[in-house]
């Protein structure tokens, strides 16, 4: 399992090819929203915004760079080779979840700096309650995109059949993380009995469970 | 006799619709519930429970194709997917007409609004999987696969929603309990669903035989290419 994280890691590592197309396309989405609502405007409320915008370009990236998963194995058909390696498959699930975990921590992180500094929102006020929640939300697209393009991987609409399939699922993870994180950009701390924290905790748990159970079905060898 | 089931149940269901629409055209109150365009009402209730019990019944077989790898089972799922998501969207339709009398728009980001639209986006992913999946083998393990997961996302979705605001009469049949109505609007609304029922039968009968029919045909012509 941390050895295909590793290895997944490094190669992404030497090739930069998902990481730079997400964090360009994640800082060209943050320009765009400036010109849905004008931040300059007084009556605009941006921080009651805020925790739906950032979730939304976290979403978009993160389409963006899930897509490669699994397609990338498909030349010189290493997915193959990965599938016919003595290890269980939902090592091989956990594995590259991982590294994507890892990956769009980075992207989120860098991210959610530059909108701090596009739109002068206080990040750094809570900044500890807000990396928790950011990789509260960001595990359950990981692990669902992760299992999502294990299914899509061999289709003809790849790139379009995975934003389809993900957004919906992703949708009582996305609603909690949303409140949560608009909750804390507003200057409200965390609470540990908040209903959006328990669904998000629950979201986590019960559908990285039910991927590692049905991803045997889904890689065949 | 499948044939003959067929017509029956298009028989009954034929005549339970206009059984619902002679009582609402006579018998029953113009208001209910202080709300108007109550007409489409029990037929939008009926689409529902007839969706909901399509969509289980497409987990079960799901999962027992899964566990005996029998392509009946897929054929199944298939048929009773498809018409479970031709019910929910003629449920939403007819909850929106509703809507736009009751509340004066035609939809509102009510939560569970909102939820069943995302059930209804779960399972046409699920069709749109379905239609891109040449090998029937591959085909019919991944969407058993997407159709469990699907099903655990729209209950989850359902379990989350609980603790928003709804302006939507509670339901008939939920999680919570409650809702309820008066007798007299029971009625039609249980014979509505019988309606709805049988059809939902009837089609998801010939989707079947359909989905049974051109998976030969698929062997057949690979047999043929394969002399």
């Amino acid at each position: 399992m941390w050895t295909i994280a590793a290895k997944d890691l490094r190669s992404e590592f030497r090739t930069r090819e998902a990481i730079n197309a997400s964090l360009a396309f994640s800082i060209t989405i943050l320009v765009l929203f400036s010109f849905a609502f004008d931040p300059e405007n007084p009556d605009i409320k941006i921080d009651e915004l805020a925790g739906g915008l950032l979730w939304m370009v976290y979403s978009f990236a993160a389409a963006l760079a899930l897509n490669r998963t699994f397609a990338r194995e498909l030349q010189n058909d290493c997915l193959d080779a990965l599938l016919a390696a003595p290890i269980p498959q939902s090592a091989l699930f956990l594995g590259k979840t991982l590294a994507n975990f890892a990956l769009l921590l980075a992207i989120e992180i860098l991210s959610l700096a530059a909108f701090g500094i596009f739109y002068h929102v206080n990040v750094l006020e809570h900044l500890a309650s807000l990396l928790l929640v950011i990789v509260l939300g960001t595990w359950p697209m990981a692990a669902m995109g992760t299992f999502f393009s294990a299914i899509t991987v061999n289709l003809r609409l790849r790139e379009l059949m995975l934003p389809v399939m993900i957004y919906p699922a992703l949708v009582p993870a996305l609603l909690a993380a949303i409140s949560l994180t608009g909750g804390l950009l507003h200057g409200d701390p965390l609470r540990v009995d908040d209903g959006a924290l328990k669904i998000l905790v629950s979201f986590d748990i019960i559908f990285t469970s039910v991927a590692v159970i049905l991803i045997d079905f889904v890689l065949v060898g | 006799m499948a044939q003959q089931l067929k017509y029956g149940l298009a028989v009954v269901s034929a005549a339970l619709a206009f059984w619902v629409v002679y009582l609402v055209a006579t018998t029953l109150p113009l208001e209910v519930q202080g709300v108007g365009a109550y007409q489409n009402f029990y037929f939008h209730v009926g689409s529902f429970i007839t969706a909901f019990s399509g969509f289980f019944l497409g987990l079960a077989a799901s999962i027992l194709y899964l566990k005996t790898g029998n392509f009946k089972y897929d054929s199944f799922a298939a048929g009773v997917n498809e018409i479970a998501l031709l019910f929910a969207t003629t449920g939403l339709v007819m909850g929106s007409i509703w809507a736009r009398y009751a509340w004066g728009v035609w939809w509102a980001w009510d939560a569970r609004l909102t939820s069943m639209l995302l059930c209804w986006l779960v399972y046409a992913g699920y069709l749109m999987l379905r239609t891109s999946v040449e090998e029937p083998s591959t085909r019919a393990r991944l969407s058993a696969v997407l159709s469990i997961f699907g099903c655990m996302i729209v209950l989850f979705v359902y379990k989350s929603i609980d603790w928003y605001r709804t302006q939507h009469p509670s339901a008939v049949f939920g999680f919570r309990g409650g809702g309820g109505f008066g007798p007299g609007i029971m009625y039609p609304v249980l014979l509505a669903w019988g309606s709805t029922l049988c059809l939902g039968i009837l089609l998801a009968m010939v989707r079947m035989e359909q989905a049974e029919m051109s998976r030969e045909i698929d062997a057949l012509r690979r047999q043929v290419h394969s002399y």
